[in-house]
């Protein structure tokens, strides 16, 4: 979970400093360049950048493995199919292309706190506007979605208890019925506060 | 100054309030009741959350019907779930979310974050994500995201009800030193000990109106 909620870590690094936007626009053009890089010798160079980055930014090491974590099972799925269709040499490049690209992803979430991201996506997605979407709800909607991952989950977790001590263990409906109502219960009143909190002014 | 006047609420077929007349000009009023009394609804009432099916409801000279908007930013309300009420993922930002529409310099924003947040003993808390809070540090958030607003009225819908006997406390405690009107549904018995009116609601009627020790008294008669 990880990953995704409160993964900011507090700090001064450069990154930290780099506006929002200007983090978002790096990431895109080095994952660019992470694709336009022919050989694993190129990719080691590139790997060395990624690490050195991390070292700028001080996170430490347990919330960099954090950031790749989630993928390791599926690099490692991928490498060994890309090693008997393609080969050694086109397993390594393609491996080393992703785990590139989730690591400088993580680096972003990181260094960057949720709202400098929003400001920065509401200012990207402010085309939107011409089409009928208002930026500002877009981005939110983001927010919300970080925010809502550990109530769901803690959500989910008490339903699963509460089978438990009915002695349910394994009945996937059992599991489902009660934790949808209980997350849509959680979405109405999440409405409901928004209200409150001055969403509709 | 809150006033009801013959308000009726119905809601899906049912009449969830029945003739409620009140005028409310104390600093500290509390509402109690069984479940299902219509307690929750009567304090929706009070920013337009919810409207009257007949009658009125007059918030701070306003009719909640047509100035809904001005009354929410008039009147902060405190829900009893705090997950529900913190939308954004970590504790500064999600007070900062509440002055976006102020209009404040970058600067201000950040002052006031953590003018808020140190009155609530969060300060250290800034950069950690809500959920990562104890659940009476959750409810202090959301009640630090309301008041940062400085509303003029807060109305709160059972706000300990999730917490142990210290985090309801240390509720009560904070309750205890605002400038505010505040308008609590509870029933922690303690925590209304030393409000100024308590109402006792029966099934969408005040049956009951007075100090807490007789409001209360009566509670306890009728839930007996
Ligand atoms: N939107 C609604 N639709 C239908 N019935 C409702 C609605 N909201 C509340 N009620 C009913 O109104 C009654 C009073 O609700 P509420 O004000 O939440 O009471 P309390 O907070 O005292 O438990 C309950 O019986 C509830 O089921
Ligand atoms: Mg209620």
């Amino acid at each position: 979970m990880n990953g995704l909620t409160g993964a900011y870590v507090p700090g001064s690094s450069p990154l930290h400093r780099l506006p929002a936007g200007a983090k978002l626009a790096g990431l895109a053009v080095a994952c660019t360049v992470l694709v336009l890089l022919p050989s694993p010798a190129a990719l080691g160079g590139a790997a060395a950048a990624v690490a050195g980055l991390y070292v700028v930014s001080r996170v430490g090491p347990a919330a960099a493995w954090a950031q790749v974590r989630p993928v390791r099972y599926f690099v490692v799925a991928l490498f060994g199919l890309q090693w008997v269709f393609v080969g050694l040499e086109g397993a390594a490049v393609t491996t080393l292309r992703v785990l590139l690209a989730v690591a400088l992803a993580g680096l972003v979430t990181l260094t960057t706190r949720t709202s400098a991201m929003m400001a920065a996506l509401e200012r990207c997605l402010r085309p939107a506007r011409l089409v009928g979407l208002d930026p500002f709800r877009l981005s939110l909607l983001l927010s919300l979605t970080v925010r809502s991952v550990p109530v769901i989950a803690a959500l989910a977790v008490r339903v699963r208890e509460a089978q438990r001590a009915r002695g349910v263990e394994r009945s996937l409906r059992a599991f489902a019925v009660p934790l949808v109502v209980s997350s849509l219960r959680h979405a109405d009143a999440l409405g409901e506060a928004l209200s409150a909190r001055g969403l509709d002014d | 100054m809150i006033g009801f006047a013959d308000v009726h609420v119905r809601l899906g077929g049912r009449d969830v309030l029945r003739g409620v007349t009140a005028r409310l000009p104390e600093r500290r009023v509390g509402v109690v009741g069984a479940n299902g009394s219509g307690k929750s609804t009567l304090a929706r009432l009070i920013n337009g959350l919810a409207l009257p099916t007949s009658g009125s409801v007059t918030v701070l000279g306003l009719d909640t019907r047509r100035h809904a908007a001005k009354i929410r930013r008039g009147v902060g309300f405190l829900f009893t779930d705090p997950d529900a009420q913190i939308v954004m993922p970590t504790v500064a930002e999600d007070v900062a979310f509440s002055l976006r529409r102020k209009g404040l310099e970058r600067e201000e924003v950040a002052r006031r974050v953590h003018e808020a947040l140190a009155a609530y003993g969060l300060a250290g808390h800034a950069d950690h994500p809500a959920h990562h809070l104890s659940g009476g540090q959750k409810q202090l958030l959301a009640l630090c995201s309301v008041m940062v607003l400085q509303p003029d009225i807060l109305v709160m819908d059972e706000p300990t009800t999730l917490l142990d006997l210290r985090h309801s406390r240390q509720v009560a405690e904070v309750l205890r030193g605002l400038p505010q009107q505040v308008v609590a549904v509870s029933h922690d018995l303690p925590l209304l000990a030393d409000f100024d009116r308590v109402l006792v609601l029966d099934q969408g009627r005040i049956v009951a109106d007075g100090s807490p020790e007789e409001a209360i008294g009566h509670y306890r008669k009728m839930m007996a």
